[in-house]
């Protein structure tokens, strides 16, 4: 990245961005614009005439310029498993990933269902490279039983509930928390399981489990609760997000459930509009994940869902695990992958290469929209925002090596695939945290 | 000929002369077997390591009696899943076990793709023992030998597997070996107890014993586990019993030459009646001596062997 210093009269801006393709879904920006930032927010968005003065001036030229990205599904680790990721080293992967703010899942040890515990999270959060946003738990130590207090939760700062990695099996609890979260205009985040359906499954249910004679986890684990939950959502009028989807028949109900009107939103993976369970062929337990990677109609599906707009959202849900723990029988092995360096390359390698989305709506899915699901601030380029911005160079290629990953763990399937897209410079409130 | 890879995982991906290389190698390692003095120097100086995860009668006397009458080296491990798992994991098991210079790891666990795993971390050869519900290559290899023995070919015969597919290694195998031989496989169990897409391994499937069982040559009964009953996946082993049991009522309309196998062990008086099990179509026991020539074979063309056996 060119950066330089340009003082002089009239120099009142701390970083201009110049020269970039400035795209912002939000206010419907694609042009090359200069962007202006003082004090850690955004001042202008303008082409400047004559020369740029500024305190520090970032060249962008034949590069492209987003808003900062927000990962709304995120394992951090902390508390409870900082050998695989602590909440600061999973800020360095989300930045070397062009992300500048971050959701954190409670799923941790012990999991975030107390005010306590998210006041530790951000607590630690304050070292963070970028912002980190805390998601509390809908029950008590996620057994889906009986409901947080979700009121302190919110008050600490919680921006999202979910019991994420297991569902709220007993929908009556799953009304009571749509109802209660409704007083704070709370979005419930559902993962979506059939504890039964799936039981003893280690991948997708179909001819490779078969010929791998694996158990596996049928569509329907996913679809008959997905059913469900758009059900409890049209009832209770609460808001409800759908959390990594990777079934063709869960797109279909949400699309259908949208054209109603139900209040229901939801987000897929990287990984489930890349790779299909044909992987598992290798018995790569990096590949092993739940929900599972499914067939190459599951994957055409969610394509064409992000595409139509069913999918509001692309999130990463990034899941740090040791090597230890990988490095064992498939069956044994636990599921995850860690997604947030390799999220934007394959954002612009399958699907904004392969035009099934725009830059702007691709942008859409990894900045506004979650924002606006989660009602934070940013998400946009736009005067009087946060100056949380990404710089990509849209045209250098790079091939994945794990373990170079900025992240404690490098449990990704996605090793030795050739990406486009780099992430020049990631900058969080007017502060460059991160040069590709 | 040689086999193509060092490791034998599966019967996926071979091809029919690897096949037949095996069966023919096989062939004269039975003729030793019939000598007065059964062992060979073959194996001298070689160090197999049997690794076995899980129960097992057959296959594991099979394979060290087969690695003994080629006078290798044996080590017998036996380990229970679950202690293994409260300890020290596969990896550092395996690496340990070849630190001490073992040339060849016979394997059989409960999870699929162990065998696979163990190529990525050691440099032994690799023999499949069973694993998960995915491959059982021996136990095909010995079926094929059986079935050639008596017939004088595969090709063309057809065969039909009656029971849990499912959960069944030896099913799949099967599957693969017979057809990549030229047989006609066909699949018979309750439809909760066949996996989906099943149809895809280019076999015909079936729920009605009676059409399974129309034209076949070889039967292959499967055994049925009481978990399947626990599990809700069949309502009784009774009713198992009543509707894929093999009674000799139910073989009558078969051709006079058929032939009656069983992987053991069998649920006599479930899947299969003792009146067919020790009948005179029955091969069961002919499988169970057939099975040390035909891992005699595996483990000699594995070690480098080029299939001439004096």
């Amino acid at each position: 990245m060119n950066r330089s210093a340009r003082e002089g009269k009239g120099s009142g801006y701390d970083l201009v961005i110049t020269g970039g393709r400035v795209i912002d879904p939000e206010t419907k920006t694609d042009r090359i614009a200069d962007v202006f930032i003082r004090d850690g927010i955004i001042k202008k968005v303008e082409k400047a005439r004559g020369k740029v003065k500024a305190k520090e001036i970032i060249d962008a030229k034949g590069k492209m310029v987003v808003p900062g990205l927000i990962d709304m599904h995120t394992h951090l680790r902390e508390p409870g498993r900082e050998d695989e990721e602590t909440i600061y080293t999973g800020s360095c992967a989300a930045v070397a990933g062009g992300f500048t703010s971050i959701c954190c899942m409670p799923n941790t040890q012990p999991p975030i269902d107390n005010q306590e515990t998210v006041k530790f999270v951000y607590e630690k959060a304050k070292e963070a490279k970028c912002k980190i946003y805390c998601i509390g738990c809908i029950t008590k130590g996620r057994k889906g039983e009986e409901l947080t207090e979700i009121n302190d939760l919110v008050q600490a700062g919680a921006v999202a509930i979910s019991d994420d990695g297991k569902p709220v099996s007993n929908p009556q609890v799953l009304r009571n928390a749509l109802e209660y979260s409704r007083m704070f205009d709370l979005p419930v985040i559902s993962h979506c399981e059939d504890l039964y359906l799936s039981a003893n499954g280690v991948m997708h249910e179909g001819f490779v489990s078969t010929n791998l004679g694996m158990c596996g986890i049928p569509s329907i684990a996913e679809e008959v609760v997905v059913a469900r939950d758009i059900a409890l959502a049209e009832f209770t009028q609460a808001r409800m997000h759908i959390a990594h989807i990777s079934t063709e028949g869960s797109v279909e109900l949400i699309r259908q459930a949208k054209k109603r009107g139900v209040k229901i939103t939801c987000e897929a993976t990287p990984h489930h509009f890349t790779l299909t369970d044909e992987i598992i062929r290798t018995f790569d337990t990096n590949a092993k994940v739940n929900p599972p990677l499914r067939t190459k109609k599951d994957v055409e599906a969610i394509r064409r869902g992000l595409k139509d707009g069913t999918i509001d959202c692309i999130a990463t849900d990034h899941a740090p695990h040791s090597i230890e723990e990988k490095e064992v029988e498939f069956d044994f092995a636990p599921p995850g992958l860690v997604g947030l360096e390799t999220a934007l390359g394959l954002v612009i390698t399958e699907l904004i290469s392969k035009r099934i989305l725009s830059w702007t709506q691709a942008i859409a899915k990894l900045t506004v929209n979650p924002a606006r699901i989660l009602n934070l601030k940013g998400g946009t380029i736009k005067r009087n925002s946060p100056a949380d911005i990404t710089i990509i160079d849209p045209k250098a290629s790079w091939v994945v090596d794990p373990s170079e990953f900025q992240s404690k763990s490098n449990n990704s399937p996605f090793g030795g695939r050739k990406l486009w897209g780099k992430v020049c410079c990631t900058i969080v409130e007017g502060n460059v945290v991160f040069e590709g | 000929m040689k086999l193509k890879s060092r490791h034998l995982l599966g019967l996926e991906g071979m091809s029919r002369r690897e096949i037949t290389l095996i069966l023919d190698t096989a062939e004269r390692f039975k003729e030793i077997l019939a000598r007065p003095i059964r062992i060979v120097p073959t194996l001298r100086g070689v160090t197999v390591v049997n690794l076995f995860y899980e129960p097992s009668t057959r296959t594991r006397i099979s394979f060290e009696l087969a690695e003994k009458r080629l006078s290798a080296e044996v080590v017998n491990f036996s380990a229970s899943i679950s202690s293994a798992r409260k300890g020290e994991t596969l990896k550092d098991t395996v690496r340990n076990i070849e630190a001490m210079k073992t040339d060849m790891v016979v394997v059989r666990h409960q999870a699929a793709g162990v065998p696979y795993f163990l190529t990525q971390c050691l440099k032994s050869s690799i023999i499949n023992a069973g694993d998960g519900a995915h491959e059982h290559p021996t136990q095909a290899l010995l079926d094929l030998f059986t079935i050639r023995e008596k017939y004088k070919k595969i090709k063309g015969l057809k065969v039909t597997i009656v029971g849990d597919i499912k959960y069944s290694r030896v099913a799949r195998s099967n599957i693969r070996g017979f057809k990549i031989m030229g047989a006609d496989v066909s699949l018979c169990g309750p439809t909760t107890l066949m996996p989906v897409e099943i149809q895809k391994m280019g076999v015909k499937v079936y729920s009605d014993l009676d059409k399974a069982l129309e034209g076949a040559d070889v039967v292959m009964v499967l055994r049925i586990q009481l978990e399947r009953q626990k599990g809700g996946l069949v309502p009784s082993l009774r009713e198992y019993a009543n509707k894929f049991g093999i009674t000799r009522e139910r073989l009558k309309g078969l051709n006079e030459n058929f032939t009656i196998m069983h992987p053991g062990p069998m649920n006599r008086g479930v899947e299969i009646m003792p009146d067919v099990a020790d009948g005179p179509h029955s091969v069961i026991l002919d499988q169970v001596t057939n099975g040390v020539a035909i891992r005699m074979a595996v483990l000699y063309l594995l070690s480098g062997g080029e299939g001439k056996v004096e």
